[in-house]
């Protein structure tokens, strides 16, 4: 499966590997393996199937194909889909997980109310 | 307590099962549903296989559940060990090292379902000591057990709630692909299903949960004891 090619979009394929502090201000695709933390407040995070993302993950929109090892805080969702593995506790105002994904981990549902007064 | 060993290498073993989902009344789960109505926020373990019907009910009262699949983390290969006598055996202190790792009292409610009855032998006991400590005094944990009529072939299930005392049951089917686990190790016990490895009769459940407080049996019809635990 291949990422969406758009303008707005950044991708790190699968024979990339990253270590250390990613953010920005643009959508980011991860089929390869990045360790560290990833921010990108006012945008989405997805790894792809052939991804392994081992990180702290804060995010807009988190979508999960592939592995995710860390802690993940999403200010809008998060996606779990069928071939997720994640490993970590959850923090985000709506999620959706398919029949097979795997999570290892706390899911709390933080409230706009919450999240603006930063509990 | 009868014990199951060996595998089943019947002809039905090769055949994987059509998926079914069936749903059952649950009077435990109906005790429990008394707990989570009320105001107060909860904090769920969910110990089956990630379940996006138990996420949803609970995230949509405002609990907290967190979610571990003990059964799968139990096949993990670098658990397997020898006992003094040579036995293959699963390493009990590691499995607790890397598996239900939460401070004392954490857990309002422990939902353990059918895992006593597939855990391997070896994480039983140490596997309910820990569940015991990580629960609040109080503390609810709701259990299911096979009955004597039941066969090493008795399917494995998954259980999602679909409401207060109601269970829909998903057979765990058997699958073609390996699977990769939290660690990225690949577990081949997946692709074969899960085993019961024993049934328990009452007195050797009720000393597994001798710790506990309490212990409430409830019958059902399907050859299935649930039980209720306060701790």
């Amino acid at each position: 499966m291949s990422a969406p090619l758009t303008s707005d979009l950044a991708q790190i394929g699968k024979s990339v590997v990253i270590k250390g502090e990613l953010s920005g201000s643009e959508d980011l695709y991860v089929d390869g393996q990045v360790e560290g933390s990833i921010s990108l407040k006012n945008n989405s995070l997805t790894v792809g199937p052939n991804g392994s993302v081992k990180a702290t993950v804060e995010a807009k929109g988190i979508v999960v194909q592939g592995k995710l090892e860390g802690n993940v805080q999403a200010s809008d969702r998060v996606e779990l889909r069928k071939s997720a593995v994640v490993t970590g506790d959850i923090s985000t105002q709506r999620i959706s997980i398919e029949e097979g994904a795997y999570l290892k981990g706390k899911v709390d549902i933080q409230g706009k109310s919450e999240k603006a007064a930063g509990k | 307590m009868k014990l199951f060993r060996g595998s089943s290498g019947g002809a039905d073993a090769a055949t994987p099962p059509v998926a079914q989902k069936l749903t059952r009344r649950s009077s435990g789960l109906g005790e429990l549903s008394r707990f989570w109505d009320s105001e107060m926020p909860m904090c769920v373990l969910d110990l089956g296989s990630t379940s996006p019907a138990n996420i949803r009910f609970f995230t949509e009262g405002s609990h907290k559940i967190y979610s571990e699949d003990l059964l799968v983390a139990s096949t993990e290969p670098s658990l397997v060990t020898k006992d003094e006598q040579g036995n293959v055996v699963l390493d009990s202190r590691q499995f607790l090292a890397e598996n239900l790792v939460y401070p004392a009292a954490q857990f309002d409610v422990v939902l353990c379902w059918n895992l006593p009855d597939y855990l391997d032998e070896s994480l039983v006991r140490p596997v309910m000591g820990r569940l015991w400590s990580i629960l609040k005094p109080g503390g609810m944990l709701l259990a299911f057990f096979h009955t004597k009529d039941a066969g090493p072939d008795s399917p494995c299930y998954r259980f999602h709630i679909v409401g207060k005392d109601m269970l829909e049951m998903q057979r765990i089917v058997l699958k073609r692909e390996a699977r990769r686990g939290p660690t990225g190790a690949v577990h081949t016990a997946i692709t074969e299903g899960f085993r019961l490895q024993r049934v328990f009769n009452n007195r050797h459940i009720e000393t597994l949960f001798r710790d506990f407080a309490s212990i409430k049996f409830f019958l059902a019809r399907d050859n299935v004891r649930e039980v209720l635990v306060v701790r």
